[in-house]
């Protein structure tokens, strides 16, 4: 393809738009895996699971998916102080956390999924929002709503839990826990409540990264898969515990994908993709926004 | 506490099965008075990326199973039906059909929903030498060769040749005559076997390609793509896909505005009730590959009263509520293996696979010939016009108009407009 400077541009600014789903998707994985190390395989299905409750709930209420993803955040919260019990109970508190925690949420995924399919059927499930088909046109640039308006509301929830984490006392117990437990334990903190709450709050990202992806897409059970490889990838290619990190990350991965898609082919975007995830580990194997061991 | 392991889930989900199986007695009568039925044994995507139409086929065959139990059974038998969830996952196959066949027992076999799901069956199937009607495959037994399998698709035998003809036919009645064609597929057999026909027929009709591309299965954005078709400036864009890429891709075309003499393809997704509820107007002028619409010209005789039925179950069951894709074939599947059965006159493999061989069978999506690579004798693909959509309405899609048959000539029921892109 010959080169074409509106088609780099768009393509530029389709990949942020995308990015911002990204950041979406893998927000809450950064807490969960960057900060806690709890390989939650499962949080694609997770947020899949949101996308599907934001269907039902936004077609019962006549809400819009983004305010409905907000409202179901808390009892994702509470699913989420669940699942990390579980966790805990029979596998971190053993110290089999390794291996059998990575199978635990590997069986977590695979009931979601079913158990998505039992409830609600195979079928693709949509909830069109008012502006999901309007495109806003600046120049040569389009700008769909669809992507912006996820993408922006994406970055607000970033940016709401960045502050969190940097300006509550309970935040700052969050950060404390990633990287030192027993230091905690120390100051009369129980790690173990700490990191119960913060999972909590990584499956309350995950509902709202599903209200996200409504927007974007209609959502099926296995929506999911498609995300596994990604989110992981941006998590680690951030830094792991940086939220900064982890939007730079997947803007990064976004503008590669769709800038790649349009001059050489959508078959080259996971692989030039991932490749730059290769690189960027190869020169800073802490990840952009990791601090170095 | 120890580990559910997704091997241990398929035990679970295999046992629920059974345990449902077990309960089909309930649904039919003659099964209650203690006779001996005869088993037809299947897997099936119940669960899984193809889950929407393997849930849509079973249900269409479990009405076909009813009917048959309504009228007596078959050679005085009830069927049974004992069907098994693979998970749209190719490695439980194998197992299914060595379990259908050694422990359950069952008289007969009958295949999953598609090409992925059919291949791993065939080396059991072939080894038990098992007469094998499949449902949606496409040129699985190119490979095989097994004089005993015959597959229920409208693609036939020669996919290169005819695949995409129809909508180069089309192509070549419109003003001025397209000169230039995109094309895109994802990285998938059939869709790429759909690009190859495209693309072979172009070139044979000095129809320039300016886009040839393939894209992942995991591709969430198609804007860029859509993009860069749009940058070609083709008059035809040919586009072979799978739900959910054919929403995304004709989203992204919308809002980049794209326009072209004709738009469509091999795309699966617009045939589907979801898409139409979700995508509303964005399919009008939309031509596309098809198996079924209900237009006057495919009203075969049962079809009606079958979709009627069906539609009262879908609801229930969770599938397409519509079901003018799938289920009407799974029906006639069935009545193809129930027509042999009842010339043969027992269950006999061989019997029945030279019966498939040399009759004509009435189905309710008309008659029905194999070749002798178990296909159809002759391809019947569809390409059908989304006219006149104005909303997600899906009403409208239960009477003749909405999906207009532009090929073949035998089933026209409408004419082709131009171009794609403009508003209804």
């Amino acid at each position: 393809m010959e080169f074409d400077l509106s088609l780099l541009l768009n393509g530029i600014v389709s990949g942020l738009l995308l990015g911002g789903l990204y950041a979406a998707a893998a927000s809450g994985l950064a807490v969960s895996f960057g900060m806690l190390d709890i390989v939650n395989i499962a949080h694609p299905a997770l947020m899949v699971t949101g996308a599907f409750t934001v269907v039902a709930l936004g077609t019962w209420l006549g809400l819009d998916p983004l305010v409905v993803a907000v409202l179901q955040a808390p009892l994702f919260y509470v699913f989420g102080i669940g699942i990390y019990n579980a966790y805990h109970h029979f596998f971190e508190k053993r110290g089999d956390e390794a291996l059998q925690g990575l199978a635990f949420f590997f069986g977590v995924m695979f009931i979601i999924e079913v158990g998505l399919v039992m409830v609600f059927g195979p079928e693709q499930r949509f909830l069109d929002p008012s502006y999901a088909y309007t495109t806003w046109r600046i120049g040569d640039i389009d700008l769909p709503l669809r992507m912006l308006v996820p993408g922006l509301f994406a970055m607000a929830s970033i940016g709401g839990l960045f502050l969190y984490l940097h300006r509550s006392f309970t935040g700052l117990a969050i950060a404390a826990v990633a990287q030192d437990a027993e230091a905690l334990r120390l100051m009369a903190i129980d790690p173990v409540r700490i990191k119960r709450l913060a999972f909590g709050i990584s499956i309350a990202l995950a509902s709202m990264a599903g209200g996200a992806l409504v927007v974007v897409q209609p959502v099926e059970p296995s929506s999911g898969q498609v995300f596994i490889g990604r989110v992981f990838a941006i998590c680690i290619m951030g830094g792991m515990a940086s939220l900064p990190g982890c939007i730079m990350a997947a803007l990064l991965f976004g503008v590669v994908e769709n800038v790649t898609a349009t001059f050489f082919g959508p078959s080259w975007s996971p692989a030039v993709a991932f490749g730059w995830l290769l690189l960027v580990l190869a020169f800073r194997p802490q990840g952009l926004f990791g601090k170095a061991a | 506490m120890r580990n559910i392991s997704r091997r241990d889930f398929g035990r679970l989900t295999m046992a629920s099965a059974v345990a449902s199986a077990g309960t089909l007695a309930g649904a039919f009568p003659a099964l209650a008075q203690g006779t001996n039925p005869i088993r037809i044994g299947m897997s099936m995507s119940l669960s899984g990326g193809l889950a929407g139409n393997g849930r849509a086929a079973l249900a269409a065959q479990q009405i076909w199973a009813s009917d048959v139990n309504a009228k007596g059974g078959l050679l005085g038998r009830p069927v049974q039906l004992v069907f098994y969830d693979d998970q749209t996952n190719g490695g439980q196959v194998p197992g299914i059909y060595t379990k259908l066949l050694d422990v359950d027992k069952v008289d007969l076999v009958t295949s999953p929903y598609a090409t992925a799901m059919i291949a791993p069956a065939m080396p059991v199937v072939m080894q038990r030498q098992m007469c094998f009607v499949t449902i949606l495959g496409a040129g699985v037994n190119t490979t095989f060769k097994y004089d005993r399998h015959f597959n229920m698709n409208v693609v036939g035998d020669n996919m290169k040749e005819t695949f995409a003809k129809g909508f180069l036919d089309i192509a070549a009645t419109l003003e001025p005559k397209p000169r230039s064609i995109a094309i895109l597929a994802v990285d998938n057999d059939f869709a790429q076997r759909a690009a190859e026909s495209a693309r072979f027929l172009a070139r044979q009709r000095n129809i320039r390609v300016v886009y040839d591309r393939s894209y992942p299965p995991s591709t969430v954005d198609f804007s860029p793509t859509m993009r860069a078709v749009q940058a070609a400036r083709p008059d035809l864009i040919y586009i072979a896909s799978y739900p959910p890429d054919s929403n995304g891709i004709l989203r992204a075309s919308s809002e980049l505005r794209i326009s072209a003499q004709m738009f469509g393809g091999g795309m699966v997704g617009p045939q589907l009730a979801a898409f139409q509820a979700q995508l509303g107007p964005i399919l009008n002028n939309l031509v596309n590959w098809d198996i079924f619409s209900v237009e006057p010209t495919m009203n075969f005789p049962g079809v009606s009263e079958f979709l009627t039925k069906y539609r009262e179950v879908a609801v229930k069951e969770q599938t397409d509520v519509l079901g003018n894709y799938i289920p009407p074939y799974a029906y006639a599947q069935m009545q193809i293996v129930e027509q042999a059965v009842k010339r043969v006159g027992k269950i006999d493999q061989a019997a029945l696979a030279a019966d498939m061989h040399s009759q004509v069978f009435d189905t309710i999506i008309g008659p029905v010939t194999f070749s002798a690579s178990g296909e159809w004798a002759h391809e019947r693909n569809l390409l059908v016009q989304f006219q006149g959509i104005t909303d997600g309405d899906l009403e409208r899609y239960k009477r003749p108009g909405a999906k207009v048959i532009l090929y073949p000539a035998n089933l026209k029921s409408g004419t082709p407009r131009a171009p794609y892109g403009t508003p209804a």
